[in-house]
């Protein structure tokens, strides 16, 4: 195996405030991600996934946060980088694109400028040269007529254009990682594909290693090699993509895959959802988080912390997994 | 300025094709605004005026004429005569001309101590906001302070702490109590833009703090500033007016200002109250039209109108 570019270990947030005890968002987290890998983040609302690529990002709130452990990246920790050395590394080594288009374009400038700033700041790039270079980008993000559209304001794009900027932006200055947090959330169904489509290849021309965060099983099932799945803040489950769709072991993965509905279900079958809610959730402290939501919760799961364990190149955290050959 | 709903959706999509930033859009729903049109129409009159007084005015304003002084009694003021439409004032001077010239004064005080004031505010604003932590404590508690003192108090106050009385007295005087209404408009605005998403992203690419507090942060936060300072110059020419009227502004009774005209024109109410009315009217015209241009403004600016 080759060294990873990006080395996760041991993360863990808490979100702390006087007189009242902490509350962790992340606990312990370990991942790696191999250079030109996809790897997803998987779990639903709740389960660290946002808060664990800010951290990386470095971009939580410096105040009430606590961030414990290291994220390396070709060797060296963001985590204890100097504000200003961490500043040279994002959007160029590092990027990251979000949830929501338009909330993350300055609405008074216009998408030209805010190319050619990045290009210009890590690229030194002068204005004519970045403007050209701009254009490009805008084109091989697939958006037609890219010279007119630089001198576009956000708002005068659709949603789906204005995520495909931010993606030229993103990847502007040819970073060697990129996070994306749910960039198809806020788009409908048929762009959502387009835009996966988009990074996907991007990502394959260009050699980036892409970390997927969402909670869309599909985007995973279509892009990612391999899968981490987070429930309450650390990671249940992690498995190469195809190994995870055959045969997931954990429980909550289990859970979480018989819950897309089917086409070839029987008309008036009712869904598979996991009951409960992340309300539930049991302290990892002394328990499994998941046991009261699991159906094959045993007694010692509310007693017993599961221990990680690596079961045939699967890392699983599980006291009952769903039995392989099921 | 009936619109139906068909016209008016028919322009959202004209606008929509044209491609419109967010200041034109503004404009467009500026324009359609009949209370814009009001107080645009008083502000560019009164401008126009002011800029060209003496070539309105028929007379020299601080001459007195002796067909006018002739006139004048101890319970007599001359009132409308060929060549003087408004009649005399105390001292046999054309009442109108001054009205006119008295213009350029109100502007002027009216303008400079607002962008002065602006300037300062938005200084502090922009430091407060951007730094946050000790800093804004220290700048916010220095407003906190400058607000908690009445206005006009506070504008009395800095006027009679200089030794002459002058035209410049009354501007710096207006221009502080301007301040920290901007800076902290401003600085509440940063805030909220700090925890913005656009900023997170510009964060995530690495762009200077620099670049993220003035481009980013900056042009985004400054609207209601500007919507602010319009209001801000009413209430800047009332200041002004007041005082003058108390006898805080430059005294030289040649000079034509309304405000001092209507402190002047106090011991002759029983014998001509039209040298208190037309001043008056003039101060509350002038402050009533930046008054509505600036709600307008701040309703076609407001995101929330942008339907």
């Amino acid at each position: 195996m080759t060294t990873p570019l990006l080395e996760v270990e041991d993360l863990g947030v808490a979100f702390t405030r006087k007189g009242e005890p902490d509350s962790v968002a992340v606990d312990g987290v370990s991942f790696d991600v191999q250079p030109g890998e996809v790897v997803g983040l998987v779990g639903e609302s709740g389960c660290g996934k946002s808060v664990t690529s800010l951290a990386i990002m470095r971009l939580l709130p410096e105040r009430g946060v606590r961030v414990s452990g290291s994220a390396r990246m070709e060797g060296t920790d963001l985590l204890t980088l100097s504000d200003s050395a961490m500043r040279e590394k994002r959007g160029r080594d590092l990027s990251m694109v979000f949830q929501d288009p338009l909330s993350s374009l300055n609405p008074v400038i216009e998408i030209g400028l805010q190319v050619t700033e990045v290009l210009k700041r890590h690229r030194g790039m002068k204005s004519d040269a970045a403007r050209r270079e701009a254009a490009e980008l805008l084109e091989r993000v697939g958006i037609p007529d890219p010279r007119r559209r630089l001198d576009s304001y956000p708002h005068q794009m659709s949603g789906g254009m204005r995520q495909r900027v931010m993606i030229a932006i993103a990847l502007a200055c040819r970073p060697r990682l990129l996070i994306a947090d749910e960039p198809t959330t806020a788009l409908d169904v048929t762009i959502q594909a387009q835009i996966l489509e988009l990074l996907k290849e991007l990502v394959a021309d260009s050699g980036t290693a892409l970390v997927m965060i969402t909670h869309d099983l599909g985007v995973v099932a279509g892009l990612c090699d391999r899968v981490n799945v987070l429930y309450g803040g650390r990671i249940v489950e992690r498995a190469e993509r195809h190994r995870l769709f055959a045969k997931p072991r954990h429980p909550y993965t289990y859970g979480l895959l018989g819950s897309i509905p089917r086409l070839d279900a029987p008309p008036g079958e009712d869904l598979n959802a996991i009951r409960g809610s992340v309300n539930d959730n049991l302290p990892w402290a002394s328990a499994c988080a998941f046991a009261p939501r699991c159906p094959r919760a045993l007694e010692k799961c509310t007693e017993i912390t599961p221990a990680p364990e690596l079961v045939g190149g699967r890392f699983l955290r599980c006291h009952n997994p769903v039995p392989a050959e099921a | 300025m009936v619109t139906t709903w068909a016209n008016r959706r028919r322009t959202r999509i004209d606008d929509l094709a044209t491609g419109r930033s967010l200041g034109a859009d503004a404009l467009v729903r500026l324009r359609r605004n009949p209370v814009a049109i009001v107080g645009a129409v008083i502000i560019a009159l009164f401008i126009l005026v002011s800029i060209f007084a003496p070539w309105i005015a028929p007379h020299d304003a601080s001459q007195a004429f002796p067909e006018l002084q002739e006139g004048l009694r101890p319970d007599v003021i001359p009132g409308a005569q060929p060549g003087f439409p408004l009649g005399s004032d105390q001292n046999g001077r054309d009442f109108f001309s001054r009205m006119i010239l008295a213009s350029r004064q109100t502007l002027l005080v009216g303008v400079f101590a607002t962008v002065i004031g602006l300037i300062f505010g938005v200084l502090i604003g922009v430091l407060a906001g951007a730094f946050g932590g000790w800093v804004d404590t220290l700048l916010m508690r220095f407003t906190d302070v400058l607000l908690s003192i009445p206005s006009l108090l506070l504008a009395i106050s800095i006027a009679a702490l200089a030794a002459r009385p002058s035209q410049t007295t009354v501007i710096i005087a207006v221009a502080i109590v301007g301040v920290p209404i901007f800076a902290r408009l401003l600085r509440g605005s940063m805030l909220a833009q700090r925890d913005s998403d656009h900023v997170t992203a510009a964060t995530a690419l690495g762009v200077k703090r620099r670049a993220i507090v003035l481009r980013h942060m900056v042009p985004n936060a400054i609207g209601p500033v500007i919507v602010q300072a319009t209001l801000t110059l009413a209430t800047a020419i009332l200041d002004a007016a007041a005082l003058s009227f108390l006898g805080l502004g430059d005294g030289d009774p040649a000079r034509a200002e309304w405000g001092l005209m209507l402190a002047n024109a106090q011991a002759y109410l029983d014998v001509r109250p039209a040298l208190a009315f037309y001043p008056a009217i003039a101060i509350i015209l002038v402050a009533l039209g930046f008054t509505l241009l600036g709600e307008a403004l701040r309703e076609a600016l407001d995101p929330k109108g942008r339907r």
